[in-house]
């Protein structure tokens, strides 16, 4: 993976850091621009979810049972239905269809086709509620996932804490049923075999 | 018009014009007399001085994509197509350049001395820039379409805006992003990169470093001119060659990872089969005709330079062949202007038409030889796999124009 020129850059920025020192002005070894961010800002700015390890949840913990009141009370069933079923927004509980073998004929569900549990923690952590984006606290966002989570039959206890724990640890119906995305090099075929 | 309509309150206002006109030397009379002036002329207000529009005349204009309603049932305006049939060259105005948004966004209001980019995660530098220190470092200047995966005709639709208004092609300024990488020293197994912006829903993509470190663009310039807010004003990344929604806009934090992180925007990639989810990563080899096109009216038989776009998510157009038969003969078009890769490349095909009904199609062949299939020919493909009855990812197949012999011209897919 590591080009030979990322090597000389990593050792560049190594000197610099050594002659520099360690402080918050540091900027970029080649150009000398940019400054170097603070771990709080790191932080605050750094919204991502590790898909399956889920190390940058944060604490917190939730219910489904707490998370079908909030499902009422934030708005998510004006828009996903009652029951989420899906009405002007997606639908977000599976299929009772005749393919019990295959999550993926169960629906655009995602919290069914998410192979793993902190991708939906994240996605409404960052999408949800419409218009009121990035509202939803940690314990909030734990107990709507553990909802949709219960909706769709992974988990089977309406008592059972979800938690920055506990999350990353729930089997997915899909965890090993996707398909890995290439490796993008420039002048390859978008597929090998593909003439199209 | 004749000078003769011209009423004189016009003819005094005309009268410094002409005089100027007259001190330059500029031919306003013929040898044999006076030539018809322009019917009026368009004042020099301060605000045309400052920042020119274009004539009345002219009223290209984009629509709202796929027959939804703009602004929809959320009161937000979501996919907007480009009026190709209109578009002369390579180059989309920015002003009609497609616009996708992820589900819910707005356009976010940035004023560009707030605006900050962070790249961190697994690199040994962690660094954040301002847009000045963004725009001191060295900069590529390159032309690149951009496609939606959304981009997919049906025979529902009537014009070439309906059926392929949702690509568009501008010219990028900007550093590369590898150089920020660089600067930031990617670390041992940081594999895939993470974009985000900052729209209410920090819609964020993932991007194989491979991709990352060959040719994505962190955008500043669109068109000579600042990134319009729609395409992500102050900053936004270009990843060409890539489905639309890889190319985040009002992009403010890149995080270096260990693997695809299935976010927000990575959602329609999570695929169960390899090859749908390969073949919409990656824009295939695509073309399309822009006239004549669907809704267009011929007047009668005769000569018609036909005119196409045409572009491939690999590289540069090697070749474009066009067809007046339904694909049963083809004939090389001519590439006009240079063909760059990742970017729309116009071609033309000289074609005397007999009057009689016919269907004009194109195709594109690129630089490693990969072509436009028609959608049968996609279809069989992939039924002959002991797939189902579809063009599978990012639909590229080719788009046929039945030409009626009232020279009428329609969308022939069945």
């Amino acid at each position: 993976m590591r080009s030979p020129r990322l090597w000389l850059g990593a050792i560049g920025a190594a000197v610099s850091i050594l002659v520099l020192g360690f402080h918050s002005q540091a900027q970029s070894p080649t150009y000398g621009v940019g400054r170097t961010p603070t771990a709080e800002e790191i932080q605050a700015w750094d919204i991502s979810i590790s898909p399956i390890t889920g190390d940058e949840l944060p604490m917190g913990k939730g219910t489904a049972d707490q998370g079908s009141e909030l499902f009422l009370s934030k708005g998510c069933a004006g828009c996903h239905g009652t029951d989420g079923q899906g009405m002007i927004a997606p639908r977000l509980v599976k299929r009772d269809i005749a393919t019990p073998d295959d999550p993926w004929q169960w629906g655009r569900v995602l919290p069914i086709r998410a192979p793993y549990a902190p991708v939906v923690w994240d996605y409404i952590n960052r999408g949800m509620p419409l218009g009121q984006e990035g509202t939803l606290t940690a314990d909030e966002v734990y107990s709507l996932t553990a909802f949709l989570l219960y909706l769709n039959d992974v988990i089977e206890d309406d008592q059972f804490e979800l938690n920055q724990d506990s999350l990353p640890q729930i089997q997915m119906p899909n965890r090993d049923n996707w398909a890995e995305l290439p490796e993008w090099l420039p002048g390859q075929p978008r597929l090998q075999g593909y003439p199209y | 018009m004749s000078s003769k309509k011209t009423d004189r309150r016009e003819f005094l206002k005309q009268g410094a014009a002409l005089a100027s006109a007259a001190a330059l030397g500029a031919t306003a009379r013929s040898a044999s007399g006076q030539l018809p002036g322009p019917e009026a002329q368009l004042p020099g207000t301060d605000e045309l001085v400052a920042y020119g529009k274009r004539s009345r005349f002219v009223d290209s204009k984009r629509i709202p994509h796929g027959g939804r309603h703009s602004p929809d049932q959320f009161g937000l305006d979501f996919h907007i197509a480009t009026p190709l049939q209109d578009s002369y060259g390579v180059i989309t105005p920015s002003s009609l350049h497609y616009v996708g948004t992820t589900r819910g966004s707005f356009v976010p209001d940035i004023d560009p001395d707030k605006h900050h980019l962070m790249i961190h995660g697994m690199v040994d530098n962690p660094l954040v820039f301002t847009m000045d220190e963004l725009k001191r470092l060295p900069s590529v200047t390159r032309l690149h379409f951009i496609e939606c995966a959304g981009n997919r005709a049906n025979s529902r639709h009537v014009t070439v805006q309906e059926t392929h208004g949702m690509t568009s092609c501008a010219e990028w300024t900007g550093v590369l992003l590898s150089t920020l990488l660089e600067e930031a020293g990617v670390q041992e197994g940081g594999d895939w990169i993470i974009a985000e912006g900052v729209e209410e829903v920090k819609g964020t993509s993932s991007i194989p470093m491979t991709k990352a470190m060959a040719d994505c663009i962190v955008c500043y310039g669109m068109n000579g001119e600042d990134v319009r807010p729609q395409q992500g004003y102050p900053l936004r990344l270009m990843v060409p060659g890539g489905e639309g929604i890889l190319n985040v806009k009002w992009l403010r934090r890149i995080k270096v990872v260990d693997q695809f992180y299935m976010t927000y925007n990575d959602y329609g990639h999570l695929r169960q089969d390899p090859a749908d989810a390969a073949l919409a990563l990656q824009i295939g080899p695509k073309s399309v005709i822009t006239f004549p096109s669907g809704g267009q009216q011929l007047p009668g038989a005769g000569f018609y330079e036909v005119r196409g776009l045409a572009w491939s998510g690999q590289g540069r157009v090697a070749r474009v062949e066009v067809s007046t038969d339904g694909g049963e003969s083809w004939f090389d078009a001519d590439i006009r202007g240079e063909a760059h890769p990742m970017a729309h490349t116009a071609f033309s095909f000289n074609w005397t038409w007999d009057g009689e009904p016919c269907e004009l199609q194109s195709r594109c062949i690129d630089d490693i030889g990969q072509i436009q299939p028609s959608r049968q020919q996609a279809i069989e493909f992939w039924e002959s796999e002991g797939g189902r009855r579809r063009v599978k990812g990012q639909d590229n197949s080719i788009q046929p124009w039945r030409v009626d012999a009232d020279g009428s011209v329609h969308n022939a897919i069945a």
